[in-house]
């Protein structure tokens, strides 16, 4: 116990949760919580935009693991920040939010920005809480890192009236906080992994589908193991994406809308699919009906994704890491089926993708060969983070990933703009490695004034602009299925991006050709600022494989 | 008639500001319907016991146990055996009496469902009626030939039998 104000409480907090980062942007309502910062060893990342910031602490957050933090003022501050609390939230991304509220005694009269962000945040965090006087503060602070970092991870908000942060009593820092509708229970039932490892014995075309939550409780290891034992093949949704090294014998790539050619044949085929830390999103399994014949195993920590979207014939609810564990002790003592047919069935999907591919070269530099020479170009453990639409889909495709935390995207809300100051904040928390944000043009445009974070933080990120001067994803859905009435998708007034990186102070670059485009990204690399690639693509080009929207994973095509 | 059984479940919350809020916010966002949500107090005051009745059945249903089971706020959840629970809800009715053989219709159909006269005047009564949402239902389909002024349900409030107990 000691006697000190609210604000200086917080900042003890936040030392007390080891918080070395803090992505925000200053206001009326969090003045008290600068001041206190003033003399705190946390670094404050200036976002020019509280959506900027809240992104940022989720790419801190996916790329290292740890809880991403943020901070905005009350009112349009505190709304600013919604789209990415959403975001992080979606993906199961730890990160807590820290809003400025209007005094206490003002809640309710409508006062000076103020913003009733409890109710607007519901729906869209794990948890939120509204502190009302200085001693709740350290609690609240435990409770949301606490609830943000354990069981299925997401965004806790905060929200701080300006009393609670000026007003001095006597206020304990609890080492821990006890929560009486909260339990974390990793750990999974005995029988059902049983049963589980049972099923997958007898299955004769086993198949793995990855999410997110594989990632999130680094059970990569394992799940290789297994895949390996099992000799089941593993796709991936575009969460899971790193969590089987690209070039394995056993990765199948992404399923779903923009699935590859083996992946969205072989789901359908098999007789029992092991789906784990995934919430079977309709971006994954196509038209629910035709997803799989398979048995569904079902993993997750999250009870409530059992049965939500897609039905299974067992759950497991528990960590990843500790169920499939728990599934290759089992499966060793058990004898297994050998399904050569199965692998043959995977090889020969292979060739005829190879086959395509090879049909499909045509002249110039395209996404595709632009993906696979930054791939080279990269180190291992370098962090790709993507913007939304084509550019994100052309990433998952063609760019291979050897690590989980590598490549970060916004998969469940699809945020434009994300991708960029994602990178920022992925850069702040892993300063050794390249970071490169692959970008279309309007996704870019919608965040781009983070080119000033960059700039000043020195967070020398690339981005890179698949520049096709349209909304290149809704350009091809009006190409493929509105009969080319394109409508509200030419980018004409957007800038010169070259001269906008050199307008920040940042690096721009138009290659005309591979070697330069290369060269770039070696530039880029070497930099102490950001660096802007610039790169004109055809606007009629489309992706591919796409199932159309509403058909079955398996109605997939190739070409347009 | 009803396309999806009605079922009761019941939840122990924290008794704070805003947990009604949150918890009915996800009811709505989830996209459910709810009948009928009662809530009141445990001797632990730091507690409150909920109890929703909701048009929802088997996946729906278990789904939004879960749900409601993630909520911080939540501590614990139970759909109830509708085979082993007393359920009971309150009405307050208001009848127009003014008519002598109203009244006296009035009076004799109280009685006749045990409920209570809890004001009377010249041309009003106000009764209480208790028992399970089916028995005051059938309460207020003989009042509604006398004319019923005013009506205030509770919803229904359930706990289950014997050694049962969420």
């Amino acid at each position: 116990m000691a006697e000190m104000s609210g604000a200086e409480a917080f900042v003890e907090a936040l030392k007390r949760e080891g918080v070395e980062t803090l992505f925000g942007v200053p206001g009326g309502a969090v003045i008290p919580i600068c001041d206190a910062l003033y003399d705190a060893d946390i670094r404050f990342v200036l976002a020019r935009h509280e959506q900027g910031a809240a992104h940022m602490a989720d790419g801190y957050a996916r790329a290292s693991g740890r809880v991403g933090v943020c901070l905005a003022t009350s009112g349009p501050g505190a709304t600013n920040l919604v789209t990415g609390i959403a975001t992080a939230n979606i993906d199961s991304s730890p990160v807590v939010a820290f809003t400025g509220q209007v005094p206490t005694s003002m809640i309710g009269t409508d006062g000076f920005q103020e913003v009733d962000i409890i109710g607007v945040t519901a729906s869209i965090t794990k948890h939120n809480i509204q502190v009302r006087r200085p001693r709740d503060i350290p609690y609240a602070v435990k409770t949301a890192f606490h609830v943000a970092s354990t069981g299925r991870r997401g965004v806790v908000l905060v929200d701080l009236p300006k009393d609670a942060q000026t007003d001095v009593e006597e206020i304990e820092l609890p080492e821990h906080v006890e929560l009486v509708g909260y339990h974390i229970n990793p750990e999974p039932d005995e029988r059902e992994l049983d049963r589980a490892a049972t099923l997958l014995a007898k299955a004769e075309r086993p198949i793995i589908l990855a999410g997110g939550g594989v990632v999130a409780s680094n059970a990569c290891r394992e799940l290789l193991e297994l895949a390996e034992l099992l000799m089941a093949p593993v796709a991936t949704t575009l969460m899971g994406k790193g969590a089987i090294p690209s070039g394995h014998p056993l990765h199948i790539g992404m399923c779903g809308m923009h699935g590859t050619w083996e992946a969205n044949h072989l789901i359908p085929e098999a007789d029992v699919l092991l789906a784990v830390g995934t919430r079977f999103s309709d971006r994954t399994t196509g038209r629910v009906e035709e997803f799989t014949e398979a048995r569904i195993i079902h993993i997750d920590i999250d009870p409530s994704e059992f049965d939500k979207n897609v039905e299974a014939s067992l759950r497991v609810r528990g960590d990843a890491k500790i169920a499939l564990r728990g599934l290759t002790e089992r499966l060793r003592q058990i004898s297994k089926k050998r399904g050569e047919g199965w692998m043959r069935r995977l090889e020969k999907l292979r060739e005829q993708r190879r086959r395509m591919e090879e049909e499909e070269r045509g002249e110039g530099v395209k996404p595709p060969d632009l993906m696979k020479a930054l791939r080279r170009l990269l180190p291992k453990e370098a962090i790709v983070t993507t913007e939304v639409g084509q550019c994100q889909m052309w990433a998952a495709l063609h760019f291979d990933v050897y690590a989980p935390r590598t490549f970060l995207s916004s998969g469940g809300l699809g945020t434009m703009g994300w991708g960029f100051p994602a990178a920022i904040g992925a850069k702040a928390a892993k300063p050794q490695v390249p970071v490169v944000d692959i970008a279309g043009d309007g996704s870019f445009g919608m965040t781009e004034n983070n080119l000033a974070t960059a700039v000043e933080e020195k967070l020398p990120v690339i981005v890179i602009i698949l520049n096709n001067r349209v909304l290149g994803m809704v350009a091809q859905w009006q190409r493929l299925f509105y009969g080319r009435r394109y409508f509200g998708v030419h980018l004409g007034g957007s800038p010169d991006f070259v001269k906008l990186a050199e307008a920040y102070g940042a690096i721009g670059v138009r290659p005309g050709s591979m070697e330069e485009f290369e060269e770039a990204v070696k530039v880029g690399m070497e930099s102490e600022t950001a660096t802007i690639i610039d790169i004109p693509i055809d606007p009629e080009e489309n992706v591919f494989p796409m199932v159309p929207p509403g058909r079955g994973l398996r109605e997939i095509l190739v070409e347009g | 008639m009803r396309m999806t059984p009605l079922n009761t479940i019941a939840f122990i919350v924290e008794n704070r500001p805003g947990v009604l809020f949150k918890v009915s916010n996800m009811f709505r966002r989830r996209g459910y319907n709810i009948e009928s949500i009662t809530v009141g107090p445990l001797m632990d005051r730091s507690l409150a016991r909920m109890t929703v009745t909701i048009e929802a059945d088997g996946r729906a249903l278990r789904n939004l146990i879960e749900q409601l089971r993630g909520m911080v706020e939540v501590v614990r959840v139970k759909h109830l055996n509708p085979r082993r629970m007393v359920v009971r809800e309150m009405a307050l009715v208001k009848l127009n009496t003014a008519d002598p053989m109203a009244r006296e219709e009035a009076l004799r159909l109280v009685n006749s469902h045990h409920g209570l006269i809890l004001d009377i005047d010249e041309d009003y009564i106000v009764a209480e009626i208790t028992g399970s949402p089916g028995e005051i239902d059938s309460f207020l389909r003989e009042a509604e030939s006398i004319g019923i002024v005013e009506l205030s349900r509770t919803g229904a409030t359930a706990l289950e039998k014997g050694e049962l107990k969420l």
